[in-house]
């Protein structure tokens, strides 16, 4: 079965990811704009860190048979930051680059009055771009903040079907599937979400509109967590289809919105060459394979 | 190689009305009319592949030419010229800061179509940082693109053209794309590329026969870099190799012309 991964920060994994999560099925993925673990400083950073989004971790996952999507945001946490505040005025232009199938990650981390104001400017501008959302609920006061985020989200006047609220557990997933929009669990060794417990959350509510990413990044995670989850899935007794609506129709619908997924079909099968080049650097680091 | 490149032509975008129709002709008519707007132009500028297509401009042109503009080349330079007629009254200083913008952040397709916008916008030397850019890289789309239009052939220095025309033998842009070429080919780039094919002779390696449209100018830097020598070598391979270089000669474009 294909898989593919709606949340999942690639520019922070290794090649050996990228080969496990290929063995074992995933051939898709879309990398939402985070913070790298470490704050930044200017502007000029979050300009680097979008073209390589769009860029060179693109080609990395192709070069692995993974077609990599991304979303492009100016995030809840680093929003707080006054020198970051002019990353909205570059979103226009990232936000129409091809193969970006989203606004996102937006929404709140410590809702603030500046997560506020930045967080519906965004919405603003994905309404502009005809593109969907995908939102961060915050760690802390998680209810609070899942209801504060369907607030924001109902008085943009975006369409709920092009919203996408992630990080969800046992007491928000009700909130977010009387709102319309479209659910998210992400799968985590020992934080967030487990497999056993993301089952039992898809037997209460069904498999429309939900979701379930590894979220894999800099942090403890697994980028193999959605495969263990469709396995749990399976154990727990639901049908093929079913896990094949979580695991690929769900993502593929909802990103599908945007019009720019990349999937291609059988070019992903094929062999990439490994020694192809994205400015001007390959994932052998520019050496030839010895033969 | 015998047509006439669009590159030269008085505007190199008329032929988008030959192939845009219906609603990509609709979008891109909207956006040059709000051109005046530098946000609408920098959405429009990385949606234009996806909008009007990648292909070739000319349906004749060889989609495997690094010179042929095209569909979204044109779009583009379409584009930045309504926002430089748009923007005109702020001087030139808001559609250079627009094109400093979109070229920082442009993807290479975005980045070409800045270069070869560059030949429909009203511009002294003010483009130069950027075919420069262009020039430093090892992409052949921008290298192409920044030695391909008639801006660069007369903005481009002597001394910046002629590392241009060594790279473009290097990278393999073939130079009857090089707007510039012959004209501009002086005694100096002679000497460079002919020393560039005794290197390679030397080496017993091939060189390419479009060499010949700069040393055909300046027949005496073939002498000077003691070429006819090589023909005599003692060595298989080098001896190979000069008969090739001069086989090249009689089969190069400037010969034909």
């Amino acid at each position: 079965m294909k898989l593919f991964d709606p949340h999942i920060h690639m520019t922070s994994r290794t090649t050996d990811d990228y080969e496990r999560m290929y063995a074992a099925g995933v051939r898709a993925v879309c990398e939402p704009a985070f913070w790298l673990g470490q704050p930044r400083t200017s502007v000029g950073t979050f300009a680097d860190y979008f073209d390589s989004l769009v860029g060179w971790e693109r080609f990395r996952a192709a070069q692995f048979g993974i077609a990599h999507h991304c979303a492009i945001s100016l995030n809840p946490k680093e929003a707080n930051d006054p020198r970051l505040r002019e990353v909205l005025d570059l979103l226009p232009h990232y936000l129409a680059k091809d193969g970006v199938v989203a606004v996102g990650e937006v929404g709140y981390d410590s809702m603030t009055a500046a997560e506020d104001e930045v967080f519906a400017a965004q919405l603003r501008l994905a309404i502009e771009e005809g593109l969907p959302v995908l939102v961060h609920t915050p760690h802390r006061d998680k209810p609070a903040g899942t209801r504060r985020t369907l607030d924001v989200v109902r008085e943009s006047g975006i369409e709920p079907g092009r919203v996408l609220v992630d990080h969800l557990n046992e007491l928000t997933t009700a909130l977010v599937a009387d709102s319309g929009c479209w659910m998210a669990f992400s799968v985590y060794p020992d934080t967030k979400m487990d497999e056993r417990r993301t089952v039992a959350l898809l037997r209460e509510f069904g498999t429309e509109r939900m979701l379930v990413n590894s979220a894999a990044d800099w942090g403890r995670s697994d980028p193999l967590k959605t495969v263990r989850t469709a396995e749990a899935m399976r154990a727990a007794g639901f049908a093929e289809d079913a896990v094949e609506r979580v695991f690929w129709d769900n993502p593929v619908a909802f990103y599908g919105q945007s019009g720019r997924l990349l999937l291609t079909g059988d070019a992903a099968e094929a062999a990439p060459d490994l020694t192809a080049t994205f400015a001007g650097n390959s994932v052998l680091r520019g050496a030839r394979p010895e033969r | 190689m015998t047509e006439p490149r669009a590159a030269t032509d008085p505007d190199p975008t008329a032929a988008l009305d030959d192939v845009l129709a219906g609603e990509p002709a609709v979008w891109l008519a909207h956006c040059c009319a709000a051109a005046a707007d530098p946000v609408v132009v920098r959405r429009a500028f990385p949606a234009m592949g996806r909008r009007l297509g990648r292909g070739p401009l000319r349906p004749d042109a060889d989609p495997a030419d690094v010179h042929a503009w095209t569909v979204d080349d044109a779009g583009r330079a379409r584009l930045l010229r309504a926002a430089a007629t748009g923007t005109s009254g702020q001087g030139r200083g808001g559609l250079l800061a627009l094109l400093d913008q979109l070229y920082a952040h442009g993807d290479a397709a975005e980045r070409r179509g800045v270069l070869r916008a560059l030949d429909v916008l009203p511009l002294d030397e003010e483009g130069l940082p950027l075919l420069r850019d262009a020039l430093r890289t090892n992409d052949v789309r921008l290298v192409a693109a920044a030695v391909g239009g008639r801006y660069a052939a007369r903005v481009l220095p002597d001394a910046d053209l002629d590392q241009a025309v060594l790279k473009c033998i290097f990278v393999g842009v073939p130079l009857a794309g090089v707007a510039a070429l012959p004209a501009r080919a002086g005694p100096q780039l002679a000497r460079m590329v002919a020393d560039f094919a005794r290197e390679r002779v030397a080496a017993g390696r091939s060189v390419p026969a479009d060499v010949w449209l700069v040393l055909e100018r300046h027949p005496g830097a073939v002498d000077a870099a003691e070429l006819p020598r090589e023909l005599h070598s003692p060595d298989p391979p080098r001896r190979g190799a000069a008969e090739r270089f001069f086989a090249g000669r009689r089969a190069s474009p400037a010969e034909e012309a």
